[in-house]
């Protein structure tokens, strides 16, 4: 394009990231929340005992077995989730079922284990369904919001790229701020998050692609399978076991702790992270082990066994060949296997990358003002259109998820739909905020949204002591960190946000004070045009 | 600098690199030597790096002739590693 190599990087990084920036910023937010789905899940549901009593995952299964056989005897397929870490606190149980009107249908259940009967919590949505979010952009159909999200994400990809190598010198740009300078400001704090966190950024972005590549990249299949062959691939490279059907002659289930033992065998402790039954009750039952996430790559082993006679029939511990980048992207792209401190970095680097994408969006606008600043000039109809977007979006996107917590705790326990409501609220709330910045001057969108999310957040914990008994006073001194963190946490982004709203008053305040300068002295702010390599 | 020529970068990087990127997959699955199901995985996981580069060369090319060409190449090279990997397979 015009110019050298870094020009023409500089405008593809601005026209990948900008068009998709707002529903990237969405992906990234949501998928980071994520990465404490199972504390989230634990406070939208303030029935389920806890602490989590410590049950052993044989314990777990035998809970789980008693269970399905009591409400699930004909069900074709159990599925169980034995305790197991942070994923998992709960015995998680699913089968296949059929509604009224004889369509398939999966129920499932979360049991508590001192009674062995499903916890009877109010509906909520929780952690899940907050970060599936991330790609199936609720209201769309699946296969529309995966491709939608697969463009974005390739966008993203091609706007990282472009990003480096725009800013070759990144090691200099990254010691480089320039505070109170209006869009250079913006600039050096959106290298700043974008390179600290970069290789997350890249392997996030790459990883998440990889979810959906047989999708995406069908061709590569259908070349070499046929258009009909797609099944044939999958039970190929994942080697799906073979479940032979019923014969219809009842046998009891194998003792399950000869099963289990046989997996802590190969597998250590805690080796368990699904148990699937097939066919159970019948001749031709068979269990099949998927191994807990011990690390990335191990979410690929598995065993199999006949269901009646307890015999192992099939097992490998780990992938092979490319097989393990695959679950080795997938793996990390999920975080499943993070302890605490790993857990902590992912869910900091997530938020860099959504700050990284925010900042990003405000710095286009903050630029094309700045050019127009020095005329005067009102900014065209669509740097005002982007600039509402992105007030709407990078606060107003925020609010919109505290609503969805608001919601858990003030839609009546017992209201129809309860669950779907709770995220009405988030999109109601979201779709207010985007309105807000047409009846208000932006500036003045900027102030109200920031401190709307300061309250909204900062209110939770106090919210969450009116209508619960699980307050601070008692989660801290009991120890339950994934509900006190969820507190804490929810004050820190109030805080945050508060701040925010402060030095955005201070800012505007020494504009105003520099602008009634008398002539010849320089304005703080906006007016220096930035190099023109410097961003798109 | 015309629009014309930004347009025709912009088709080069969105449907040509998407071309060239599910060319280079089938290709590798040819010319790998693994097993079916391993190469295909090979081969789909490959596709995002080459499309990635492709849209990056597509604007970093000196002309949108550039572009194409570049795009006509990589895809030839594929296809003909492809139909070589497929010959010496079978």
């Amino acid at each position: 394009m015009k110019g050298g190599l870094r020009q023409s990087m500089a405008w593809l990084h601005t026209w990948a990231g900008l068009p998709v920036g707002w529903v990237l910023y969405f992906v990234f937010l949501t998928g980071t929340l994520g990465y404490f789905d199972s504390e989230i899940d634990q406070w939208m549901r303030p029935e389920a005992s806890l602490p989590p009593p410590a049950l052993s995952q044989v314990e777990g299964l035998a809970l789980a077995l008693a269970r399905l056989e009591q409400v699930a005897a004909r069900a074709p397929r159990w599925t169980v989730f034995p305790p197991s870490g942070h994923d998992v606190p709960h015995v998680t149980i699913s089968w296949s079922t059929v509604d009224a009107s004889g369509r398939p249908l999966r129920r499932s259940e979360t049991l508590d284990a001192t009674t062995g009967a499903p916890f009877r919590t109010r509906a909520t949505g929780g952690g899940q369904t907050l970060y599936q979010l991330h790609y199936t952009l609720h209201y769309l159909p699946s296969a529309t919001a995966r491709w939608l999200v697969g463009i974005c994400s390739m966008l993203m990809l091609v706007a990282l790229v472009s990003g480096v190598i725009t800013h070759k010198k990144i090691l200099a740009d990254f010691f480089t701020f320039r505070p109170r300078q209006g869009q250079r400001s913006w600039l050096d704090i959106h290298n700043l998050v974008g390179v600290t966190a970069l290789p997350f950024h890249l392997v996030i972005t790459y990883s998440g692609l990889v979810f959906f590549v047989f999708t995406y990249m069908a061709p590569v299949v259908d070349a070499t399978y046929g258009r009909d062959g797609r099944d044939r691939f999958f039970d190929e490279a994942f080697r799906n076991p073979d479940i032979p059907p019923p014969v219809g002659a009842p046998a009891p289930l194998a003792p399950l702790v000869s099963l289990y033992d046989e997996a802590v065998r190969h597998w250590g402790e805690e080796p368990v992270r699904v148990a699937s039954f097939y066919n159970p009750g019948d001749r031709n039952a068979r269990v099949v082990f998927t191994r807990t996430h011990v690390d990335p790559v191990s979410n690929g082993g598995r065993m199999v066994f006949d269901g009646a006679t307890g015999e192992l029939l099939d097992r490998f511990d780990r992938r092979t060949g490319p097989m393990v980048v695959n679950h080795a992207l997938l793996g990390l792209h999920e975080g499943l296997f993070a302890g605490p401190v790993l857990r902590w970095l992912y869910f900091l680097t997530g938020l860099l990358g959504t700050a990284m994408i925010g900042t990003g969006l405000v710095l286009w606008t903050a630029k094309r003002k700045a050019k127009l600043a020095p005329a005067g000039g009102t900014p065209p109809a669509a740097v005002r259109v982007i600039e509402h977007l992105n007030v709407g979006t990078v606060v107003g996107l925020p609010i919109g998820i505290a609503a969805y917590f608001w919601a858990n705790r003030l839609l009546p326990v017992g209201m129809a739909d309860r669950a779907a409501w709770e995220v009405h609220a988030l999109f109601l709330a979201w779709l207010a905020m985007l309105a807000l910045p047409w009846l208000r001057p932006p500036d003045r969108a900027w102030h109200d949204s920031l401190r709307l999310a300061a309250c909204a957040y900062a209110a939770l914990p106090v919210l969450n002591a009116l209508t619960t008994d699980q307050h601070l006073g008692v989660t801290i001194p009991a120890g339950a960190w994934a509900l006190a963190g969820f507190d804490l946490v929810s004050l820190a982004t109030g805080l945050g946000f508060g701040v925010a709203a402060v030095v955005l008053r201070r800012q505007e305040v020494a504009v105003a004070a520099a602008e009634r300068l008398p002539d010849g002295m320089p304005a703080v702010s906006g007016a220096t045009p930035l190099p023109e390599d410097a961003a798109g | 600098m015309t629009r014309w020529h930004v347009a025709s970068r912009v088709l080069a990087a969105v449907a040509g690199g998407y071309a060239v990127s599910t060319v280079a997959g089938v290709g590798l699955v040819q010319a790998l030597p693994l097993p079916r199901a391993d190469a295909v995985m090979a081969g789909v996981l490959s596709t995002y790096l080459v499309y990635g580069a492709a849209v990056v060369w597509c604007f970093g090319a000196r002309t949108a002739r550039h572009a194409w060409l570049g795009l006509l190449i990589t895809g030839a090279f594929f296809a003909a590693l492809g139909v070589l990997g497929g010959s010496v397979r079978s």
